[in-house]
């Protein structure tokens, strides 16, 4: 579809669901500028708040937390999610419909039942509750969505370049690490950033998976917004807000240059 | 010189298999077994294999949390596709460039901390919230409304959270429609409004149907909205499953609940995608 104008009552329409999407955002972003603490109405400028939550002990720690899952189960799972990608894309394999069948599993059930069935296995298996399963966990529901990402991108692949490159004389190494990877490499970018995204998001099976020590942001935020209203959460809220905009931003750009 | 080419594909594959074989397959296992034990005295777990759990969910008490869910989830994917469908509608007509920076503006929330989208609604409609202190100074009301912790909170959240998953789908399927089609139907004599009914709406349908699945699912097991902005009143499914792990401490109940909440998305998913072939809606 395309270029007919759209009639102006779609457009307000349009507007009017937009400012139902801003609204919220911008009042938050507003607020944590705000010097009165029941933060109902505007009463002066401060930023007071920015610096309550850089001093709050708590919070500093389940930003380490989640900065150190995230970093490690986004590099894990986009290793395995793309070697995937790259077997369901390329090779027909006994057990292919099998295989891709188990990558849907993660993407269709319930978040609340794969976090208790992580809960069980964990205590079965008698590994303690922490970072390390919390990781594990997240690598789990991170690789399906890195293959899906990653295939997507692999559909327009051209075989016959890596096999000019092999005719070359490249074996095969070299032609992954030569030909192969950088002509994926958006994709598998674009992968690692939903992995990364999922991770910082997760709330629900790091829940069920994290245990004393381990509190990642997602976790100190419910509890700290659970029984009251805090500007210190509007601070946090701002920050985290921004860099996501900071980081959609750029790879926009990004994918921008590339498709130029 | 070359490999077996089966054998690469294999040995691609085999990472992800073993991993999501380990820490799903095995675990989601762990938990039809369990649905088949009883709870100990002591919250612990008694391997005597029994149909109790699944008894114990016909009590009507658990069937009206179960019904409930249902209509929360359905209210929730109604509401997201009559806001949806006019926003995605909207995008595909306009230019290309205008069009990228709408969808950037839609992922932007989308890629936002879910529960600080929830805060800011709670923060909005709570008692002395921004809402009310609006319509009281307007002189509009002279009550506090009690919208937080009502199941009506509960949906507002709901909606708010879901609405990206059905204009994504949708803004893909109503994309690929010809404008070609539109006109012949003009020039064939249709007005406007047919040409909706008889083309737009019907070419849209593979996107609602992603739609519909991506927010029925995550809807159906939902318990951190009910948590924070539906109170002790609302119980839905997903807050069942999560008391008897954590708070009941009875492990083969919560399973059997877990179950019965997996088989009833897993028909969903299969019923919706039968009645209308799709794919690559569900994976933008």
């Amino acid at each position: 579809m395309s270029e007919k104008k759209p009639a102006w009552w779609l457009r307000l329409i349009t507007i009017l669901i937009y400012a139902y999407i801003y609204i919220p955002i911008i009042l938050l972003i507003i607020f944590s500028f705000n010097s009165q603490k029941l933060n109902v109405r505007w009463e002066g400028f401060t930023l007071h708040w920015y610096r309550v939550l850089f001093q709050d002990g708590e919070v500093m720690h389940a930003t380490r937390n989640t900065l150190v899952v995230a970093f490690i189960s986004t590099i894990v799972a986009t290793v395995i999610g793309t070697m995937a990608a790259l077997a369901l894309q390329r090779y027909r394999f006994p057990g292919y419909t099998a295989a891709e069948s188990t990558l849907y599993i993660p993407v269709i059930i319930p978040e609340v039942v794969m976090g208790i069935a992580l809960l069980v296995f964990f205590v079965q298996v008698r590994l303690t509750l922490g970072l390390t399963t919390i990781i594990l966990s997240h690598i789990a529901f991170s690789i399906p969505f890195v293959t899906l990402v990653v295939r997507a991108r692999l559909h327009g692949f051209d075989k016959s370049i890596e096999e000019a490159a092999m005719d070359l004389g490249a074996n095969e190494i070299t032609t992954f690490l030569r030909v192969t990877l950088p002509t994926i490499m958006p994709g598998v970018l674009a992968g690692a950033m939903l992995a990364f995204t999922l991770s910082l998001d997760d709330y629900v099976i790091t829940y069920f998976t994290a245990g004393p020590g381990s509190t990642t942001l997602p976790l100190r935020i419910f509890s700290m917004v659970r029984f009251a209203v805090t500007p210190e959460v509007n601070a946090l809220s701002t920050l985290w807000v921004l860099t996501v905009f900071v980081l959609l931003l750029i790879s926009q750009i990004i994918q921008r240059r590339q498709a130029q | 010189m070359r490999q077996d080419p089966r054998a690469q594909g294999l040995t691609l594959i085999s990472p992800t298999l073993f991993y999501l074989g380990v820490f799903m397959l095995f675990p989601l296992l762990l938990v039809v077994a369990l649905s088949f034990m009883t709870r100990g005295p002591y919250g612990n777990v008694v391997y005597r294999i029994n149909l109790d759990n699944y008894a114990r969910l016909i009590d009507p008490l658990y069937l009206r949390i179960l019904l409930y869910s249902l209509r929360v989830a359905f209210a929730t994917t109604v509401f997201t596709i009559v806001i949806g469908f006019p926003l995605a509608y909207y995008i595909a007509r306009v230019p290309v460039r205008q069009r990228n920076l709408l969808l950037f503006l839609i992922l932007v929330p989308f890629w936002t901390n879910f529960i600080i989208r929830i805060y800011a609604w709670i923060m909005i409609l709570r008692t002395e919230g921004l809402l009310n202190t609006l319509l009281l100074n307007l002189g509009i009301i002279q009550v506090p409304l009690d919208i937080l912790y009502s199941p009506t909170a509960v949906l507002i959240g709901m909606v708010y959270e879901f609405l990206p998953f059905m204009v994504l789908p949708l803004y893909t399927s109503l994309e690929k429609i010809e404008m070609a089609q539109l006109e012949a139907a003009a020039d064939l004599g249709a007005p406007p409004w047919r040409a909706f009914l008889r083309i737009t709406l019907p070419l849209s349908v593979p996107g609602m149907i992603a739609g519909s699945i991506l927010v029925f699912i995550p809807a159906m097991g939902m318990f951190v909205v009910p948590d924070l902005m539906g109170g002790a009143k609302t119980v839905l499914v997903g807050n069942l499953i999560r008391n008897q792990f954590l708070t009941a401490r009875d492990w083969p109940f919560g399973a059997a609940a877990s179950m019965l909440l997996l088989t009833l998305t897993l028909v969903v998913t299969l019923v919706y995608t039968r009645r209308a072939g799709f794919g690559e809606e569900l994976l933008v």
